[in-house]
């Protein structure tokens, strides 16, 4: 990749902001039906020309009904094709018959119909602060409105984070957008709305909804670096062999410490007669997720990253003339 | 009990249970008393006999609050006597089991202490929960306890508002005492919570293995916060929520609020003030289980109580 080229991707004409796929998460819950209700007091307003069209989803409403994570399963693991597009037996989830529903609004996945972004809105117990989390590290538009947030919003602690899943087993809603991240902030527990932590996800919303009409209006985002963590293993509570009842809790010295390096040797859990159970790995690296409470029947204690900095191209939207050229391409290179 | 000069005398607390579970999603005393029923060393006492209890299995094994309706509400005379069996709501059937192993409520056979142990999302510190301020012996123990711990801090919220104390698991016993510990969210433990229950665990059941072996306790005084108003969020004309606790007050357990100070601030970004007539100490601030209760936080007053000496029977 030539240093001063510049990458051209096509507008962003769709872009769908999620919240409650969690139904217990509730800075999302409450962001998007605000968002609901001033988009209602814009439209009896007036017809304003958008150049965006921005589609709100409230994902799983009978979880958000009964402020629980799910249902029947969790709906942020019903999205892998498989599961989309495989046979229904005769007791089918709740999720999954809600997963399909938001494919056919939002998707489908795969297709030249998918919106053109997913930001999927969602809150963790683990001190996180804001996280990005998607499934590539070479998705330049979703690396570049992190970087925007990151300019904009200096005093929130924020991390891209990514999980190296192929595009056919990728499982979450953000994977049905053509381009997709979870928006990720915590501490905050479970059943709770904490006003700074909504307040930082209002406000980033906003600045990635603003990124967006830059972008499309064509300014160019000049590249850099990003640091990018990227998920490793995880790690799972130590469990007592007959019950599989844990037998130990974060250590008093992890606990809180997400994105803080860990060292072979560090403290990882202190068992309930006090011991202290060490990290054997042979890498240092990243935890994140520590301690966040869904993860429990999931297994994980905590999940581990490597950081690595990461190139990103300068990149512009791609103009009409460049489409054409782009889509006549493809059909010559059909033709042959 | 029965009284001589400013001395009570109680009979010995022999008959102790640590209830573990009321809510199952309050994590440090469900894995405390699993812990404590595979082995109990660490809460035997001499002429003591402590039953540790999961007062709400099916709650604890889904990892929800309740499953039918709050356990911790339940206990009414109504429920209590309440004919059905199997029709009633769960929590219903067991708080009439729990009624019949510890109680039965208010009769001489019933349990002499019962602490329930609960976990909050609230900022509230380690916090004692008193439901009748003219329970000499729970006032002498939480004064034991705070001094014990000291400088740490555990602070002792008293519940006896006619119109908002409820029927709580523990008030089957003659001495009943609440444990809150926070913050910490459902469905997590957190390490520092579950050592600092366990610590004042062991500070109670000393004061009892002292109470029982004789010793006298003098007159003390005992800074209380009494439970004045529950404080819901605003809402609108569907009943839904429309503001959230305010950042200065968010984390303030127990910190003063002065009418005019700020309380919510709703979604759009709007300050709504405390109008109160005067200073209040908040608690229970922004705990999720109280979403549903319509609380947002409850007021408290400072006051003192004068707790008389004490000595066993």
């Amino acid at each position: 990749m030539e240093v001063d080229e510049v990458v051209c991707l096509p507008r962003l004409s769709r872009v769908a902001v999620c919240g409650g796929t969690h139904g217990n998460e509730l800075s999302g819950v409450y962001l998007v039906r605000e968002l609901l209700k001033e988009e209602k007091k814009v439209k009896e307003k007036e017809d304003e020309e958008e150049p965006v069209a921005v589609l709100m989803v409230l994902s799983n409403p009978r979880a958000m009904q009964q402020c629980r994570r799910y249902v029947d399963t969790d709906l942020n693991r019903c999205f892998t094709h498989a599961t989309l597009n495989g046979p229904m037996s005769d007791t089918v989830p709740y999720e999954m018959i809600r997963a399909r529903e938001l494919n056919a609004m939002l998707g489908p996945k795969g297709s030249p119909e998918a919106v053109d972004l997913v930001c999927d809105l969602h809150n963790t117990t683990a001190n996180m602060g804001l996280c990005f989390i998607a499934y590539s590290d070479c998705d330049w538009i979703c690396l570049h409105i992190f970087r925007h947030l990151q300019r904009q919003m200096p005093d929130i602690p924020m991390r891209y984070i990514h999980f190296d899943v192929s595009s056919k087993e990728s499982y979450s809603l953000d994977s049905v957008g053509k381009h997709g991240f979870a928006m990720e902030i915590g501490p905050q527990p479970h059943g709770v709305v904490r006003s700074n932590i909504y307040t930082a996800m209002k406000v980033g919303v906003q600045h990635m909804l603003d990124w967006v009409r830059f972008f499309n209006s064509g300014t160019i985002f000049e590249g850099g670096f990003v640091d990018v963590f990227t998920m490793v293993k995880h790690i799972d509570y130590p469990r007592d062999s007959e019950t599989h009842n844990i037998t130990a809790a974060i250590h008093p010295q992890l606990q809180d410490r997400d994105f803080c390096l860990l060292h072979p040797g560090d403290a990882l859990f202190q068992t309930f007669s006090g011991e202290t159970v060490r990290y054997k790995g042979s890498e240092p690296l990243y935890p994140f997720f520590i301690n966040e409470c869904a993860y429990y029947e999931k297994g994980i204690a905590l999940s581990l990253a490597r950081k690595k900095h990461v190139m990103i191209p300068s990149i512009r939207v791609r103009t009409g003339q460049e489409q054409e050229a782009n889509e006549q391409g493809f059909a010559s290179e059909e033709e042959e | 009990m029965s009284s001589y000069n400013n001395s009570a005398c109680y009979s010995e607390a022999r008959r102790v249970a640590i209830f573990g579970g009321t809510h199952g999603n309050e994590m440090s005393g469900v894995t405390l008393v699993n812990l404590w029923m595979k082995n109990s060393a660490e809460v035997q006492r001499k002429r003591v006999e402590t039953k540790p209890f999961i007062t709400n299995p099916k709650a604890v094994e889904k990892c929800t609050r309740y499953v039918d309706t709050d356990l911790n509400r339940a206990f009414t005379p109504e429920n209590l006597s309440a004919p059905g069996g199997d029709d009633l709501p769960y929590e219903v059937q067991r708080a009439q089991e729990i009624n019949r192993i510890f109680g039965p409520k208010g009769s001489p056979e019933a349990y002499d202490v019962i602490f329930d142990l609960h976990n909050t999302t609230s900022n509230m510190g380690c916090t004692l929960i008193l439901e009748s301020s003219k329970d000499h012996f729970n006032l002498q123990m939480m004064n034991y306890i705070k001094k014990a711990i000291a400088p740490a801090s555990c602070l002792v919220l008293l519940n006896e508002h006619p119109l908002l104390k409820y029927s709580t698991s523990r008030s089957v016993a003659k001495h009943p005492v609440g444990l809150e510990v926070g913050p910490q969210p459902q469905g997590v433990l957190r390490s520092n919570i579950f050592e600092a229950m366990r610590v004042i665990l062991k500070h109670a059941l000393d004061f009892i293995e002292l109470f029982n072996e004789g010793m006298e306790f003098p007159p003390c005084t005992v800074e209380v916060f009494r439970v004045s108003e529950r404080i819901d969020y605003p809402r609108d004309a569907n009943g839904n929520i429309i503001a959230m606790v305010h950042p200065n007050l968010q984390d303030g357990d127990w910190e003063p609020l002065n009418p005019g100070d700020p309380m919510f601030q709703t979604f759009d970004g709007k300050t709504i003030h405390y109008q109160g007539s005067g200073t209040v100490y908040p608690t229970f601030i922004n705990e999720a289980a109280y979403y549903e209760k319509q609380q947002a936080f409850v007021t408290t007053r400072r006051e003192t109580l004068v707790a008389s000496a004490i000595r066993k029977a």
